[in-house]
């Protein structure tokens, strides 16, 4: 059954993949906040002629699997580093998810406000900087929150392009010392640890800001 | 079990077949499997390539219909799984009694909490370790029962939340017990309120169906795989799949956007008929 030796030699293994599964959390994370704001940006002030398109191309990726877009990325751009290839591709992934989240944002700053920034003749690029981002980002850091918290349990799928995060390493101790029980138990409770307390954190945050 | 010696890096069917050629890749993709079928990545797409790539899809197409079959089972079965869970973590976690209560939330967190790529490879790996296989397929739909379920029980709970406190009231006034309460009066009204959420979740169920071919489940990104190992059509394989999956989950959007009609019909709502 449990082994406690194994354990003990398994916990340094998974984590060092630990490691590299935080640095795949935050790295993705950057890119999907920075690229799903300009999704949200663009989709609702740019030009119908790209708005509408990559509203499509947007809502396309959102409906597919994250695990299929990887194999494809990973066949198809073979020049890339793994884990660069695989930040890009969760980025992207999470940029559609967080685009509706900042949408949301956006349609919820009071009409007041645009009104306001046209009876002062704001330009357009300091009403979006200076105005309204300000508020809405503000409004939904919970639920950006509770998306970085599920980016964070995703990244094991980057293990099937070869990068060495938690599970993959937790996988190849298993398989060579025999200890899958060990190894993944370790694994999930490594999960557990980081992202429970995250999400306590995201409900004070979201009751902070409720008033 | 072990001696699968599966590799995530690895898909393990990929292992069974075709040796992986060099795509170019890094070194370290000597073991990684998909575009190892001597595929340069655009080249395998012209057109010899791609009237290669429709023969061998005709030839295929029933075991494609059967990995779409198996995807569409583990869907159904997971999402089974995961709404019964729903209602009884969601309902307990209302409870007024500390210990129910205390105990869903737990069994929630821990459930929301690991991954479910680690619960389904703690399924498949360490189970039988313990004494305890299960059949791949069956791995799967109890992973993505028990991880669904968990957050669909917050959907649960959250709907029956928001049902006004006066529907319970008056519920009481009129001398209803507890559970004719809930499914007369309060759940249908909840109901309404869950069948959003619950539309997202569906597809995301849908969306996590992909990893059971981790676990050698046939499912149809599986078979496609297959597909793309023997013709090389990259870019066309895992356009047509990523193309199945849009289209399985619009669908699914549209069925659910129809239970939702009716759920607000019932309590005569807009939208209704």
């Amino acid at each position: 059954m449990w082994d406690g030796e194994a354990a003990g030699a398994a916990l340094p293994v998974v984590l060092e993949g630990f490691g590299i599964t935080l640095l795949a959390t935050v790295l993705g994370f950057a890119v999907a906040a920075v690229l799903g704001l300009a999704l949200a940006v663009v989709e609702r002030a740019g030009p119908r002629w790209v708005a509408v398109p990559l509203r499509g191309a947007a809502g396309f990726v959102r409906s597919t699997p994250l695990l299929v877009q990887l194999f494809a990325a990973w066949v198809l751009v073979p020049k890339l580093d793994a884990l660069a290839l695989g930040v890009l591709v969760l980025g992207v992934h999470y940029a559609t998810y967080l685009s509706e989240v900042y949408r949301t944002g956006i349609d919820a700053v009071p009409r007041g406000q645009w009104e306001a920034c046209t009876a002062l003749s704001l330009p357009r690029r300091r009403v979006w900087r200076a105005v309204v981002l300000p508020q809405a980002v503000r409004n939904v850091l919970p639920p950006l929150g509770n998306y970085a918290v599920s980016l964070f349990k995703e990244t094991p799928l980057l293990s099937v392009i070869t990068v060495h995060e938690m599970v993959h390493e937790a996988n190849a101790f298993g398989s060579t010392h025999f200890a899958y029980l060990e190894s993944f138990t370790l694994a999930g409770a490594v999960f557990l640890l980081a992202s429970w307390p995250t999400s306590l954190l995201v409900r004070r945050l979201e009751a902070r800001l409720a008033h | 079990m072990a001696d699968l010696a599966f590799d995530p890096a690895g898909h393990p069917f990929e292992s069974v077949g075709h040796a992986p050629a060099s795509t170019g890749l890094a070194p370290a993709s000597a073991a990684y499997a998909p575009g190892s079928a001597g595929a340069v990545p655009g080249a395998g797409d012209s057109l010899a390539g791609s009237a290669g790539f429709l023969t061998e899809l005709r030839g295929a197409l029933p075991r494609l219909a059967d990995g779409l079959l198996v995807t569409v089972e583990a869907t159904a079965l997971g999402a089974a799984l995961a709404l019964l869970l729903a209602y009884v973590l969601g309902l307990s976690s209302r409870s007024a009694r500390l210990p129910v209560r205390g105990g869903a939330r737990l069994v929630v967190e821990f459930l929301r909490g690991t991954s479910l790529y680690v619960q389904l490879f703690w399924l498949f790996f360490a189970l039988p370790m313990l004494g305890f296989r299960l059949e791949p397929l069956a791995c799967g739909v109890l992973a993505l029962g028990l991880n669904f379920g968990a957050y669909g029980a917050e959907v649960v709970r959250g709907a029956v939340a928001a049902v006004p406190r006066a529907q319970t009231e008056a519920g009481i006034a009129l001398s209803m017990g507890p559970a004719l309460r809930l499914r007369r009066v309060v759940l249908p009204q909840a109901h309404a309120l869950m069948v959003a959420p619950f539309k997202n979740l569906l597809v995301q169920l849908l969306k996590a169906t992909p990893l059971l071919s981790l676990v050698t489940v046939p499912d149809i990104t599986f078979q496609i795989d297959q597909v793309r190992s023997a013709t090389g059509s990259t870019a066309a394989s895992y356009l047509l799949l990523l193309g199945i999956y849009g289209g399985t989950a619009a669908l699914l959007g549209l069925l659910m956007n129809a239970l939702e009609r009716a759920a607000k019909a019932r309590l005569g709502q807009e939208g209704g008929v």
